[in-house]
């Protein structure tokens, strides 16, 4: 892998040749044959797609349905129909939430873990409170593992997964990459060992790490429902993915009306398309949709094992670095194997709150991301109030590391008292 | 380089001035910002009334001990309708930097205690 020519391929190096963008895992930054793709939509055939009856209307609509098979064949789905377009995976979560309401009842269980992101958390959180349900969390070890996975970072430990999940669990919900601790869950193994004690347990993944950083296999998953957003994985904002199992897809009710997702509507009654149409209504971000299957292209072309290798040697490196420099001064959250960690570390210093890291990095053009990174639940359980997230991804440089070392040592003297 | 962290927010977080507990307030509060964990409480004596000892016990980011020193300096003397008169613009000239909306909030928690506690 050639840094330097993959950085070529990303124009904001231009504008900021000093930047050092350590905050991947809340969006990357993107390549231009992406830019390039969604100006091509706007410049040359920026039609409504699917109704209108005329050439570039039908060139925006193969375009569109074009990526629909390019996500499908990336994320292994047997079938495109399976592929719902969403504006990220918060939505694709709430929308899976809003269709299951119905199934929980009254003292039913919903379970999610303390590393799930707010998006995959507080929904379930919220709909167990509206009926009454219990919501269980699954606890991470000092090592920042799942409870419930044991050393190796594969293997279940049933006995414990068996207090959580019960007859009356209905959904459970967890991520495949944690993005503040970059656990990389063993998801295969957790689908087989939860169905194993319910089968009929919903479990909702949430990939918005997977697909970037560690790739996301359906298949071999088998989990219900998987959700990511493009602009995590090198793609336009406002483009996500819902990918359900056919047979949950093609019961689940839309959960917005309008038009384009309708086969016919009379006075008092309306029929649905089938999936996936029913649930796209209205306009949808097209341009973004149609220029995120080069995202995916890009991703494919260098191959998504090579990236995971790339962000393991940085992860080492800077694990490595950061201790050595600051010691005992800093702590590193979540485990320190690079096998079962994608390229997010997050730390803190005792005495230094993590703004203040941050704004004096940014001194420095260092980009990093401070606070509670959207999982308040997880910093809460490490005693934390916030801290310090350093990510990375394929254009990332050890240099870049360098700086950010040589950058929290300007942070230290400055706040020393 | 432009930092905004400039000498007079370094120096009041490195030596908060009224930083202490005060055993008998007239009026105390306690106040967190739980999007960034920063907590204040904030403690005023009242006597012929003006205010006549302010204290506070603040934990969180260089700015929002900076804002809490600044803040106090100001307070001691002034009659509660003076107080009332302190209000965000009155801290952004106090502390003398531009803050990015994000940070703003770190500066405002001081000022929302002391409104609280008049």
């Amino acid at each position: 892998m050639d840094i330097e020519k993959i950085r070529n391929n990303f124009p904001i190096f231009l504008y900021h040749p000093e930047l050092v963008y350590l905050d991947s895992t809340a969006t990357s930054l993107k390549p231009k044959r992406v830019i390039e793709k969604e100006k091509e939509y706007y410049e040359q055939y920026s039609a409504n797609i699917h109704r209108g009856i005329y050439k570039i209307a039908e060139k925006a609509t193969a375009e569109y349905e074009q990526t629909r098979e390019v996500v499908a064949d990336y994320i292994g789905a047997s079938d495109s129909a399976e592929i719902v377009f969403t504006r990220g995976a918060t939505e694709g979560i709430n929308m899976v939430a809003s269709a299951f309401t119905e199934i929980v009842k009254e003292g039913d269980n919903l379970v999610a873990t303390i590393m799930d992101h707010h998006s995959n958390f507080v929904p379930w959180q919220q709909l167990a409170k509206k009926k009454r349900a219990h919501f269980a969390i699954i606890p991470i070890r000092e090592d920042g593992l799942l409870s419930v996975v044991e050393e190796d970072g594969i293997t279940i430990d049933k006995t414990a997964l068996s207090k959580f999940i019960t007859a009356n669990t209905k959904i459970v919900a967890f991520p495949a990459v944690s993005n503040v601790l970059g656990t990389i869950n063993p998801v295969e193994e957790l689908v087989k060992a939860i169905k194993e004690i319910n089968p009929s347990a919903i479990i909702v993944v949430d990939a918005a790490q997977a697909a970037p950083h560690a790739g996301v296999d359906v298949q071999k998953w088998s989990a219900d429902f998987v959700v990511f957003s493009a602009h995590k994985m090198l793609g336009p904002t406002g483009v996500g993915v819902l990918w359900g199992k056919k047979e949950h897809l093609k019961e689940m009710q839309p959960v917005q009306f309008g038009g384009e997702m309708v086969l016919e509507v009379n006075e008092q009654d309306t029929t649905f398309k089938d999936t996936p149409y029913k649930f796209e209504s209205g306009t949808t971000n097209i341009s973004g949709v149609i220029a995120f299957k080069e995202a995916i292209n890009y991703l494919r072309a260098i191959g998504i094992d090579t990236i995971r290798e790339h962000e393991k040697e940085l992860v080492m490196y800077a694990i490595e670095q950061l201790e050595e420099k600051f010691g005992t001064e800093i702590k590193i959250i979540g485990t320190k194997n690079p096998q079962f960690r994608a390229g997010i570390i997050s730390f803190s210093f005792e005495t230094i709150h993590s703004h203040d890291i941050a704004q004096l990095l940014d001194d420095k053009s260092i980009a990093v991301r401070a606070g509670y990174h959207c999982t308040m639940p997880l910093h809460n359980h490490l005693n934390l109030t916030s801290s310090t997230r350093a990510s990375f991804y394929l254009y990332t440089t050890k240099k870049d590391i360098d700086a950010l070392i040589k950058g929290l040592d300007y942070v230290r003297n400055t706040m020393q008292k | 380089m432009n930092s905004i962290y400039q000498e007079i927010i370094l120096d009041h977080y490195r030596n908060p001035r009224n930083a202490k507990i005060i055993e008998n307030p007239t009026s105390q509060i306690s106040l967190n910002n739980p999007l960034c964990g920063d907590k204040i409480t904030f403690s005023i004596v009242e006597g012929d009334g003006v205010v006549k000892e302010v204290g506070y016990n603040a934990t969180g980011c260089a700015i929002s001990i900076a804002s809490a020193s600044l803040l106090s300096e100001q307070i001691i003397g002034k009659t509660k309708d003076e107080l009332k008169k302190i209000d965000k613009d009155y801290i952004i000239d106090l502390i003398g930097i531009e803050l990015s909306p994000n940070r703003i909030k770190c500066a405002l928690l001081p000022l929302e205690a002391l409104s609280k506690v008049i």
